[in-house]
């Protein structure tokens, strides 16, 4: 006699969760930019780190992960783009660099998003955003360390994690935080970057040391940086991109 | 259409299911679609159906069933239906919201206070709400 085969029904984990590494797939390497701190110079280091991959020959990805207060299509000048809808939707090409945003969505309004909706709309993003082959994609996250910074953690496994702080005391307080945070949740740190340096201090190499991570150098205050907001071009013959390049030659990435 | 990313998802996460459960047949699946992700039951169910081609859904039953999005002001609890407030958005609000379901925060307010911060009890977007196997 056979076996009686039984029916049961059973529940299902939310299905955006099931394709994620999915949608990750063709990207060799996720670099994630975070702080802690706000105002450290994130976002105008993960684009301009994208914009010189990205000329560097690789095929580049941008995510842009802050919800309430999105900046890198500002640094990259971009205007009028929208993602296209083809089985998900595909980032729209900014300068070499496929470029993906909420500001697509919400222009210039506020989004006043708590906890669990954050969560929710970078799990759509993810869900949804078809990104292809890419060698780099890089994740600007902004300031805290909730929602975002432990999403990107749970949700993108590979990530690699670039730590931006300036050399004072204060943001050094908060980044110590969250590298204590990143250290205990034994995600890969490729080390810190030092930003807006204007005298000559230690103190940012001392504290990368006392966590054993990497100091990957400085970047001086460049008080004509400003001007270069905006213009991709100009931006990448800085002082500022300067150094970057010099950074991303000690991460082996260029 | 994004409705083939989210059918792909909803694969995904079934044939995961089943294998985990150590299912033999796959006999039903019952998917909710939130009305605040406004997503077209047609385009959907093509999706659905052109995936599973070759995969072990291809005799499952696929149920679809629409819930309505319902709103919870966290200002002043009042309550109410993404549909009577869908007519004053516009086209492109529309869309953000149906790429993704949160963003109605930047466009939708309380119609008693006008708070943007309001919670989304039921409704938001689409999930499997069962599977039924055999073992």
């Amino acid at each position: 006699m056979g076996r009686i085969r039984k029916n049961f029904k059973v529940k299902v984990p939310d299905p955006r969760l099931a394709i994620t590494d999915e949608r990750l797939k063709g990207v060799k390497r996720v670099l994630v930019v975070v702080s802690g701190k706000g105002g450290v110079g994130k976002s105008l280091i993960a684009t301009t780190l994208s914009l010189m991959l990205a000329k560097h020959g690789h095929s580049v990805g941008l995510l842009d992960l802050d919800f309430h207060g999105p900046s890198c299509h500002i640094i990259l000048g971009a205007k009028n783009l929208m993602p296209t809808e083809k089985r998900g939707i595909i980032p729209p090409e900014v300068h070499g660099i496929k470029f993906m945003s909420v500001v697509y969505y919400v222009g210039e309004e506020p989004l006043p998003l708590r906890g669990a909706e954050i969560s929710n709309a970078f799990l759509e993003l993810l869900a949804i955003t078809r990104w292809g082959r890419l060698d780099y994609l890089i994740v600007d996250v902004p300031p805290g360390m909730g929602e975002e910074v432990l999403d990107v953690i749970r949700l993108m496994k590979r990530g690699e994690f670039l730590i931006v702080t300036t050399p004072s005391q204060l943001a050094l307080k908060t980044v110590s935080r969250l590298t204590k945070l990143l250290l205990e949740l034994k995600v890969p740190i490729l080390g810190m970057i030092e930003n807006m340096r204007i005298t000559k201090t230690k103190i940012v190499e001392e504290c990368a040391e006392k966590f054993g991570i990497k100091y990957l150098g400085f970047i001086l205050f460049d008080a004509a940086l400003e001007e270069s907001v905006n213009i991709p071009e100009k931006l990448l013959k800085t002082s500022f991109a300067r150094n970057i390049r010099k950074i991303a030659k000690n991460l082996g990435e260029i | 259409m994004h409705e083939w990313a989210l059918a792909e998802a909803m694969i995904s996460t079934i044939l995961n299911t089943a294998k985990e459960k150590g299912a033999k047949e796959i006999i039903e699946a019952k998917i909710k679609v939130g009305r605040l992700q406004q997503i077209e039951a047609d385009v959907l169910t093509f999706a659905f159906r052109e995936l599973i081609k070759k995969t072990p859904l291809e005799k499952t039953q696929i149920k679809l069933e629409s819930e309505d999005a319902r709103f919870k002001c966290r200002a002043c609890g009042f309550e109410w239906d993404f549909g009577d407030v869908a007519n004053v958005l516009d086209e492109d609000e529309h869309e953000a919201i149906h790429f993704v379901p949160d963003l109605a925060h930047a466009f939708v307010r309380c119609p008693r206070c006008d708070s943007p911060d309001f919670e989304t009890l039921r409704g938001r977007s689409v999930w499997v709400e069962y599977v039924k196997i055999s073992k």
